[in-house]
């Protein structure tokens, strides 16, 4: 059954190509954690992937409920935690998820500096690396802001100074990023974009292409 | 099927189209110079990273069960008193700002110097560091910042953190969204609702039922004049707790450890029956 609808879609698309471009690979020995306990630490790209698709799809629920205003951003997230049937897991699965993506991707960052992954040819997708890097920190600051409990307000004013503060450029970014002169209403709709479309769709892209050079450069040898 | 093209052809188009036929846009890379038993992705690998998922994705759902993602107070911009805290992989910079030389007439240094440094350094590792070797312990120069660099994060994090509980001991205060947590807690061991901190003080309803000016008139003293409670427990939201008959049983024969007195003697049973429908109406 399966093998008939795949031959059909197969004899007019030609997708065979596709997925074994894909996928089709073979796992070197050094990386395999099953013949090396120590190659573990090859993991750990693939976890922080794991817990991007959790952050991803826990978002893509929380916003069911968000509403991205002054008065009824925190009511929602109260609601969303203590009202809404499995709300309290889901919104934890993003919160703590949060914390844990940017754990193993620290540890992904240490493995390739330390077997020193990110020499030739493989610079460009260490720098394409740390573009990701940036942008999983840009959505930790923006996305804390999103429950508007006091710590999210103070932490988010404390943070835009500090940006503020740097010369020439300082007051045009806290202008960017607060909207007008404080922490307000538009600060929050526009933590909420970024936070919601910009970013996501730059890690969508940076890690498209990230998993490409992977793939066609194959991991690195064994040390 | 598409691969069926005769091999002879020059150019393969796809179908009836213009369009050339690509060859795969990757040959998997051959690992056979690699020492050892590799394995094919897919099943083999996928399969067993898929049961990791699994072990990671359930120890992940414990965690998170057991333990509520935090949520404070609504913000208020006017709350003079709050410490500010960014979340923990920011600490380090936060801490690091606090320094003299990196701070106030310093700030360039700080904001932009110094971090500007360290992630552009990060960011071309490649470039700066191009020798043929892999392996750290032949790298000395460029493992020993990275460890020197990991050592003041993790020392400036800690730092940042002390700092924060030592303000906290120091102001006598508790994280809000602990004291949140706790508030709950403790109302729900009672009884009572959750509290809601955005309906501030719960007023009365019906407020201009005849039953309050005897309530004003007889138990405001205990109850306090709002209703949210004094000697006695806040009526605000009885209703969730008693029914009528309940409540209209306490007013009439007081509590039974006597620390309500009871009112059969001074209020009519009319009166008495009024003021237990208003309070029974007393849901939050
Ligand atoms: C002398 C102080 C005092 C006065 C006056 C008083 N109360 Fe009370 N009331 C209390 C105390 C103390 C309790 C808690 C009794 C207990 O520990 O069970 C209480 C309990 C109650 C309760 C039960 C609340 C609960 O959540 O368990 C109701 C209802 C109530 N009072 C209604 C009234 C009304 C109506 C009046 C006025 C007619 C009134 N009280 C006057 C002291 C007072
Ligand atoms: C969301 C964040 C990221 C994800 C999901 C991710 C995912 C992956 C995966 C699955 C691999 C395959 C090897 C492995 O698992 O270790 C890999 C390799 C690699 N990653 Fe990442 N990565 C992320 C962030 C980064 C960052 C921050 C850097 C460094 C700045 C980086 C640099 C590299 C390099 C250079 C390789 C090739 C290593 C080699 O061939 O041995 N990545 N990445």
């Amino acid at each position: 059954m399966f093998k008939n609808v795949y031959n059909w879609i197969d004899e007019r698309l030609d997708i065979t190509p596709l997925w074994r471009d894909v996928a089709d690979h073979e796992v070197p020995e050094h990386v395999n954690p099953a013949h090396h306990f120590s190659a573990f630490v090859y993991c750990f790209g693939g976890l922080t992937f794991f817990i991007t698709v959790i952050q991803i799809l826990s978002g893509m629920f929380l916003t069911m409920y968000y509403v991205p205003d002054i008065i009824h951003a925190y009511a929602s997230v109260d609601f969303l935690q203590h009202q809404v049937a499995f709300g309290q897991i889901v919104r934890g699965m993003h919160h703590f998820g949060a914390s844990l993506v940017i754990v193993m991707m620290f540890l992904h960052t240490l493995r390739v500096f330390f077997t020193g992954s990110y020499k030739a040819p493989r610079e460009m997708n260490w720098v394409v690396g740390m573009l990701i890097f940036f942008i999983m920190l840009g959505l930790g600051f923006t996305g804390y802001l999103l429950p508007w409990d006091n710590k999210a307000y103070y932490a988010t004013k404390v943070g835009v100074e500090i940006a503020a503060s740097v010369p020439y450029i300082g007051p045009y970014i806290a202008d960017f990023l607060y909207g007008g002169d404080i922490v307000g209403a538009q600060t929050l709709t526009r933590f909420f974009a970024i936070h919601v479309f910009f970013l996501p769709g730059a890690l969508i892209a940076m890690l498209a292409a990230h998993f490409l050079m992977i793939r066609k450069q194959g991991i690195s040898g064994p040390l | 099927m598409a691969h069926g093209h005769k091999s002879n052809e020059k150019v393969v188009f796809v179908g009836d189209s213009r369009v050339k036929k690509a060859g795969m846009f990757q040959t998997p890379p051959d690992y056979t110079a690699f020492p050892g038993k590799s394995e094919a992705f897919i099943p083999n690998f996928l399969l067993k990273e898929w049961m990791v998922g699994c072990v990671v994705l359930v120890g992940f759902l414990v965690w998170v069960i057991a333990e509520p993602a935090p949520l404070g107070y609504p913000a208020d911009p006017t709350n003079a008193s709050f410490i500010p805290m960014p979340d923990w992989y920011f600490l380090f910079l936060y801490q690091f700002l606090k320094y003299p030389y990196v701070s106030q007439d310093y700030v360039l240094l700080g904001t932009m110097g110094i971090p500007g440094i360290m992630f552009g350094a990060l960011m071309l590792a490649p470039f700066l560091d191009t020798g043929k070797e892999r392996r750290f312990y032949r790298r000395p120069i460029a493992s020993s910042l990275m460890l020197l660099t990991l050592a003041s994060c993790v020392y400036l994090t800690v730092v940042s953190w002390d700092h924060y509980q030592h303000m906290l001991a120091e102001n006598n205060t508790i994280p809000e969204h602990h004291e949140r947590a706790d508030k709950a807690r403790e109302a729900i061991e009672r009884g009572e609702p959750r509290p809601n901190p955005l309906k501030k003080a719960a007023a009365i309803i019906e407020a201009d039922d005849p039953a309050m000016s005897i309530a004003q008139a007889q138990c405001i003293g205990c109850h306090a004049a709002d209703f949210s409670g004094a000697v006695g427990p806040a009526l605000i939201g009885v209703g969730n707790r008693m029914t009528q008959e309940e409540i209209a049983a306490i007013i009439t024969n007081g509590s039974e450890n006597g620390a309500m007195p009871h009112f059969n003697d001074k209020l009519s049973a009319e009166e008495i029956d009024q003021l237990a429908v208003w309070l029974a109406k007393q849901t939050q």
